[in-house]
């Protein structure tokens, strides 16, 4: 058994699987498998036993002694938590003994705790709190003066209460050994003992604020979050995180504002979801670019040079004529769309629907950051072979080739730690940089740069490409030990970043199906990167990897489409500088800011730009409409592996629409019906009593527009729902349970199932290379990032220390 | 940061004692807080990274053994033993006197930095108590006045 | 350097040496010395450890537990390599014992773990040294070195093929780690918080490795019992106690000192013969008769044999043999007091019970002997103390309960004598200066 930090052992170490013994818990007989922890036994037939330090996944403790119980024919009560159940063993969990010596620990921890329970952020959500309703314990008997300490200050983001703290070492474990940053430490022994940072007064870290979450009690807290509200006077939505594309459910602690719903907090306390708690410090944090002060909360329409703030009606009535007109008298192929990447796949498949049926253009694109088409294309018609972010916990082995998760995939990084950690799962690393994950990895193979094709060409069997993966990290013999490793492994989970493109994916597929159950994922940058993709944000592709020039079907459902493929991004930017693209419709992206496009090419085209900023594209926009995020509406986004989750809606900032409303708006400004844009209405099987309640607030708001319009309030063509049925009929592999998905299962997406995808030139993908600290265009809006970033000590810094 | 030449010849020697370097951390801290007069922030970073450890956890173990401390004490810690047997014989009176003569409290340092005062736990001298320590010096079977002689003794050598 | 005593009734065997200029090697040699572990090489492993068992040779580090016992939990066969480590951390209140043997006869230390290392195959042994023993450590270093120098330790010892390292290992200030798990943890350089038991060390030791652990005088009897036969050792004491143990005498005694007596001596002879009675014509108070963790016995009590089945009878424990005597004019409640500032001191804050018991107990204690006390405080100090009672991460919390418990119970009196606001009825400290040459 492995001996942790101080003590202890994970749960289920060194422990053969033997059969199943046979125990008694409170006069009720169960089995659990040999190894189990007496405490989770005893969970699994509803019987909770109190506890502080024990936390599923993270190395015991025995340190609070909560869990005590009574074991017949041991002398000592026993702690549950450390105890591994035993056949016959008979245990009492609470029995008078039990419940006295419970009430004495937290009589003891209430003796130092202060009982600022009435301000403390923790109040109304505190584990102590619990107990001492549970135990009765009172805190009158002890009368001596507390051990007294001031607040102190980490980081932007993480405080620190010492008197609160129950020493329960959460913190430290779950930093460490959850997240490998070790940033927290014990400082002092007996009662001086104390939680300290790792830079004396401060922190430096991942700021991720695992260990605020996982805090039992009040004391450590949340910079962004502090003194703000209470637990009871929020209201929770659990939706997904909009900052990466690994998909993490999060739950959103909102509550109202002046300027409509304000968001101000995030967890995933109740472990729901792919990510079970986990979040980085931008899902947890980062939900405040939402409350920044530039926000757009008006739509802007140019006039003589300068954007002025104009009504909603002038805004859509112009951008619908101004379309039309060129629609009309240049043709489709005059206009350009430019997709998001954070909108949801309702928005983007209606976005691509838009461009074509209404448009009549196939210049469709969007920010791409990795090759999805070809990876549709590899695996057409190979099911099973790709895997989803659940198979990453538990795939006893894994490969990584390119990308840095840590610092672009945190959830797909914490997956990975935490299947080494907990089930020994083996990684292997092929990187041209030494990267953190390194250290988890069973086999790391160095690449120079850019080589990371011919690593794959030679996993392959291609013993040419050799010599040039050779360096000084990594021989010739290593190489070949590498491989020989990767090749035995079964059911192994491989996740490539955006270096492999076009050809290298179809040579790792082939790769992969050599070798007996191994599933793939595509790592993809922003938060529905794979939903643009699947929904047909391409020139030459239909939602489902259908290629433009087979529209078979959706020619049933959409009408008549363009069939030549339309311009890629680079190519729209070629056209509007021969003067032949008239007008650009740019939804939630930033291709200026992002990509490095002159700002001057459109200059002789309409750019109309729904964002939530003043980003570098609309700032040179004709028309600029405020957008809401995806906090603030509801659908679905799919995650980088094909994880197919709900969206649901949380904040809100007056002043703004959804995408999805403001692109059925410009369609029936352009005298277009939109009943046929999305099939709203009788005859669909959209679920009502799902939606209406977090559509209520769009509803209301559009209430007046609906009337005018003579359609039903309750369903409306605004409702994402009504398209989401189009969507699991028409694309392919997205026809998942809707019972389901409406429950907040996650639901895997079957790219075999989609069509023959497409092979794409390589520099059309341009990786974000974001980092924890950075999400594109939200991140500089976040505050709580932009802070972080400030506290970090400037590189020249360190340097000269 | 410079140790002398016995201090690096025995942490070599220490090295290859345990199948892990940080194995030889606490005896190291011990010895070097002797040459260094406390463990410092220089102490503490050179250590860590002749560890293989953090800085961290180097802070997290220096504090929790009583004989280690990052501020420096007098150049005789005069650590007088209160504990049950040294007090049934006086260790507690020996200490207040200690206070008065050299005039500083428990952990203070007097001001010409040749003495600190440390009231310590048992220092396995109970059959001859009341005992004292000066640095690694036992002084046993005490009285008031031999405790003054053990002072004055110091100080003449302290101050020659 | 600590001063040596005697008395008629002594059996010397561990301090047969005590005084003989043992530290030099050539002179232990004189006096049989790395006899007993050649004749160890010579053995069985199986035939080390049932001599050991014979010789009812119990762990003087204060638990008891029959040293050849403990050896043999040691699995045969182990992946990862096995340890010996002699704990020389001596902190318990009271005990002064183990720095005698350091300082007289360093290298019976180092036979008696050679012998336990070939007894349960293993290749290293290691001998933690508190901190505050500078002089000791330099001298085990030296010794060590010195039986490096003779070909006993190292590769290929006493040409019998085995190897065998011993190193020294220095400690930096924590009774804690003293615990045997604790001491586990410093020794790989780490806080000395306790590990979660079971598995034992014996099984899971030092970095993951089988590991024995034995007290320094535990240790340093061993050579004496390979020598001299299980029936010998086992003869100088009572049934299932056997041999001799060092017994610290402290406190209010004319004599105090450390004296080698068999195990089962009387107490009350103890302190009445071979510890020169109480001085000033005093009269006795209590007892302490194990080192600080034990209950404190009444005058009363202490016609009893100290042996640990008897101890242990009389409703106290022998502990780390250390015995310190009370007379009439010690203040049972400061007593507790000086006892629980001890724990709260030297508890590692690990578990709740611990941590936050004994710095109620130093809290409530010191308003209590400061005549701000209520009635209450006394049923409080006993409350907390039976809450704490088994039901801390490791022993140091049942240390701290045990003796307050026996505190209040024996002296409820004396505490309720401080109630009200009234003086400690012993403050007249000038007094307590022994009159000493
Ligand atoms: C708080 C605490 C402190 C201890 N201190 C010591 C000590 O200083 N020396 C020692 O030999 N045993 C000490 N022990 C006992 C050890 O845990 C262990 O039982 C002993 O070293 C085993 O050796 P033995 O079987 O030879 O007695 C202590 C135990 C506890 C709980
Ligand atoms: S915020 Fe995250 S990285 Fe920083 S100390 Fe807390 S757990 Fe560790
Ligand atoms: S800060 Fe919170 S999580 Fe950390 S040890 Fe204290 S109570 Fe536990
Ligand atoms: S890992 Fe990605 S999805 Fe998860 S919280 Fe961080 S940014 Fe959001
Ligand atoms: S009882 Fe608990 S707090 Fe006390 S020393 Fe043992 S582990 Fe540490
Ligand atoms: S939960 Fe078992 S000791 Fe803390
Ligand atoms: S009590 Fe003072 S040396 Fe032991």
């Amino acid at each position: 058994m492995p001996v942790r930090e101080g003590g202890g052992s994970y749960p289920g170490d060194g422990v053969k699987r033997m059969a199943d013994v046979n125990l008694t818990v409170d006069g009720k007989k169960l089995t659990a498998p040999a190894g189990t922890l007496l405490i989770e036994a005893c969970k699994s037939v509803g019987i909770e036993v109190p506890s502080f330090c024990y936390y599923p996944g993270l190395s015991l403790q025995g340190a609070c002694r909560m869990c005590v119980v009574k074991i017949e024919k041991m002398p000592k009560l026993q702690t549950a938590c450390t105890t591994v159940v035993t056949e016959g063993m008979v245990v009492a969990t609470d029995n008078d003994e039990v419940r006295q010596a419970r009430k004495a620990m937290v009589e003891l921890l209430l003796g130092n705790h202060p009982l600022d329970c009435p301000v403390c952020d923790a109040g109304g959500e505190c584990e102590l709190q619990d107990m001492t309703f549970s135990y009765g314990a009172s805190e009158s008997k002890f009368m001596e003066a507390k051990n007294h300490r001031e607040e102190q200050q980490w980081s932007p983001v993480v405080y620190f209460d010492r008197p609160r703290c129950i020493l329960c070492y959460r913190c430290v474990r779950v930093c460490g050994e959850g997240m490998d940053v070790w940033a927290l430490g014990v400082q002092n022994r007996g009662v001086s003992s104390i939680i300290a940072p790792n830079q004396d007064d401060h922190l430096e870290c991942e700021e991720c604020g695992m260990c605020i979450d996982i805090c039992p009690v009040g004391a450590l807290t949340s910079g962004a979050y502090r003194y703000k509200t209470r637990p009871w006077e929020m209201n929770h939505v659990g939706t997904v995180c909009t900052h990466c594309g690994d998909g993490c459910k999060t739950t959103l602690g909102v509550r109202r504002c002046d300027t409509g719903m304000e968001i101000v907090r995030g967890d995933n306390r109740d472990k729901s979801g792919i990510n079970n708690d986990f979040l980085c410090i931008k899902g947890r944090y980062a939900f405040d670019f939402a409350h920044s002060e530039e926000r757009i909360m008006q739509p802007l329409i140019r006039k003589s040079g300068k954007l002025m703030p104009s009504t909603w009606e002038e805004a859509f009535e112009l951008i619908g004529k101004r379309f039309a007109e060129v629609r009309d008298k240049d043709g489709g192929l005059a206009i350009g769309v430019v997709g998001s990447t954070r909108t949801t796949n309702e928005e983007n498949y209606l976005l691509s629907k838009f461009a074509r049926v209404v448009l009549k253009t196939n210049n469709v694109d969007h920010h791409r950051t990795a090759d999805f088409p070809a990876l549709a294309a590899a695996l057409h018609s190979k099911p099973g072979q790709t895997a989803s972010m659940r198979d990453v916990l538990t795939a006893p082995a894994i490969l990584l080739i390119g990308n840095d998760p840590t610092n672009q995939h945190p959830l797909l990084a914490w997956q990975i730690r935490t299947n080494v950690r907990l089930r020994r799962a083996k990684l292997y690393v092929i990187n041209s940089a030494p990267i953190k994950l390194q250290k988890q990895a069973a086999g790391f193979g160095l690449l120079p740069a850019g080589a990371e094709a011919k690593a794959v060409a030679f996993l392959g069997g291609d013993d040419s490409q050799l010599d040039s993966l050779v360096s000084d990290g990594t021989t010739r013999e290593a190489w070949t030990a590498l491989r020989d490793k990767i090749r035995a492994e079964q059911n192994l989970v491989i996740a490539f970043g955006s270096e492999l493109r076009a050809q290298d994916i179809q040579t790792l597929v082939s790769v992969s199906s050599s070798l007996s159950g191994a599933k793939l994922i595509c790592l993809g940058d922003y938060a529905n990167s794979r939903g643009a993709a699947d929904m047909g944000l391409y020139p030459d592709l239909l939602p489902g990897y259908q290629p433009v020039s087979e529209g078979g079907r959706f020619q049933q459902d959409w009408g008549a489409l363009p069939a030549e493929k339309g311009l890629s991004l680079p190519e729209m930017v070629d056209a509007a500088k021969a003067g032949k693209l008239k007008a650009l419709y740019v939804v939630g992206s930033n291709p200026i800011g992002r990509l490095g496009i002159d700002p001057f090419t459109f200059s002789k085209s309409l750019v109309v730009v729904q964002d939530m900023f003043l980003t570098e594209t609309a700032t040179i926009a004709d028309v600029v409409l405020p957008a809401a995020n995806s906090y603030e509406k509801s659908g679905t986004f799919t995650n980088t592996c094909g994880d197919l989750q709900l969206v649901k809606k949380a904040g809100e900032v007056t002043g703004t629409k959804p995408d999805f409303e403001m692109i059925v708006r410009i369609a029936d400004a352009m005298g277009f019906d939109v009943r046929s844009l999305v099939p709203f209405g009788g005859g669909t099987h959209a679920d009502m009593g799902q939606t209406r309640g977090a559509q209520s607030g769009e509803a209301d708001r559009h209430a007046v527009w609906l009337e005018a319009h003579n359609l039903e309030p309750k369903m409306t063509p605004f409702d994402p729902m009504a398209i989401l049925d189009e969507i699991q009929r028409v694309v392919a592999g997205y026809d998942v349970s809707r019972t389901n998905l409406l429950a907040g299962a996650d639901q895997h997406i079957e790219i075999a199932h989609c069509g023959v995808g497409a092979s794409h030139k390589p520099e059309l993908i341009v990786p974000a290379n974001d980092d924890l600290f950075s999400s594109g265009t939200l991140g500089r809006y976040s505050h709580t990032l932009n802070s972080v970033y400030e506290n970090k000590p400037a590189e020249s810094e360190i340097a000269a220390d | 940061m410079k140790f002398s030449q016995e201090f690096e010849q025995r942490f070599a020697d220490m090295l290859t004692h345990y199948p892990t370097k940080r194995s030889a951390l606490v005896p190291t801290l011990l010895y070097a807080q002797d040459e260094a007069g406390a463990l410092t922030d220089e102490v503490i970073v050179e250590l860590a990274q002749r560890l293989d450890l953090t800085e961290l956890e180097v802070r997290n173990v220096i504090s929790y053994y009583s004989m280690l401390t990052t501020k420096p004490r007098g150049k005789y810690n005069v650590q007088v033993c209160t504990n049950i047997a040294c007090m049934l014989r006086g260790g507690e009176e020996l200490l207040n006197h200690c206070q008065k003569k050299l005039g500083i409290g428990h952990k203070g340092t007097t001001q010409d930095g040749l003495f600190s005062l440390e009231e310590v736990e048992c220092i396995g001298a109970c059959s001859w108590a009341p005992a004292v320590q000066v640095n690694y010096d036992f002084h046993e079977n005490l009285t008031v006045d031999k405790m003054d002689q053990v002072l004055d003794e110091y100080k003449k050598k302290g101050t020659m | 350097m600590a001063s040596l005593v005697s008395h008629p009734d002594e059996v010397r065997v561990i301090s047969k040496r005590f005084g003989q200029g043992a530290t030099d090697i050539d002179r232990y040699l004189q006096l049989d010395g790395y006899k007993a572990v050649q004749k160890a090489l010579s053995m069985q492993p199986d035939a080390i450890i049932n001599e050991v068992k014979n010789s009812g040779l119990r762990g003087r580090g204060g638990a008891g537990f029959s040293t050849g016992m403990k050896w043999s939990f040691v699995p045969k066969q182990s992946a990862k390599p096995k340890y010996v480590l002699c704990n020389g951390d001596e902190s318990e209140p009271g005990t002064c014992k183990d720095r005698l043997i350091f300082e007289h006869d360093p290298h019976s230390v180092i036979e008696g773990v050679m012998i336990a290392a070939i007894a349960v195959q293993s290749h290293t042994g290691y001998i933690y040294i508190r901190g505050e023993y500078r002089y000791l450590s330099v001298i085990m270093q030296k010794a060590i070195k010195d039986a490096y120098a003779k070909g006993f330790l190292g590769k290929n010892i006493f040409g019998s093929g085995y190897d065998l390292d011993i190193y020294w290992h220095g400690g930096a200030g924590a009774y804690e780690v003293g615990e045997e798990s604790a001491l586990m943890e410093s020794l790989e350089g780490k806080r000395g918080v306790p590990r979660i038991r079971p598995p034992f060390p014996a099984v899971v030791g030092l970095w993951g490795g089988p590991t024995v652990i034995n007290n320094a005088e535990t240790l340093a009897a061993v050579p004496h019992i390979i020598l001299g036969g299980a029936e010998w050792y086992a003869g100088l004491g009572t049934p299932k106690n056997g041999g001799t143990r060092l017994f610290c005498l402290s406190g209010n005694l004319n004599k105090p000192g450390v004296y080698e007596l068999p195990m089962g001596y009387n107490l009350k002879k103890m302190i009445y013969e071979v510890g020169g009675g109480i001085p000033n014509g005093r009269g006795l108070k209590a007892v302490v008769p194990g080192g600080s963790s034990t209950p404190v016995l009444l005058p009363e009590e202490i016609d009893i044999p100290m042996d640990f089945d008897s101890v242990g009878k009389a409703g106290s424990m022998l502990g780390s043999g250390g015995v310190v005597v009370l007379d009439d004019t010690t203040c049972i409640v400061n007593f507790a007091l000086r006892t629980i500032k001890f724990y709260q001191h030297e508890s590692c804050g690990w578990c709740i019970p611990c941590r936050e018991g004994t710095d109620w107990l130093k809290k409530t204690l010191t308003r209590f002997h400061a005549g701000a006390g209520l009635k209450k405080d006394i049923d409080n100090i006993y409350y907390l103390s039976e809450n704490m009672l088994g039901k801390t991460f490791c022993p140091l919390g049942d240390a701290a309960a045990m003796p307050t418990m026996a505190f209040v119970k024996k002296f409820r009196k004396e505490f309720e004598d401080h109630l009200d606001g009234k003086p400690c009825p012993f403050e007249k400290a000038a007094d307590r200066i022994p009159a000493m040459a």
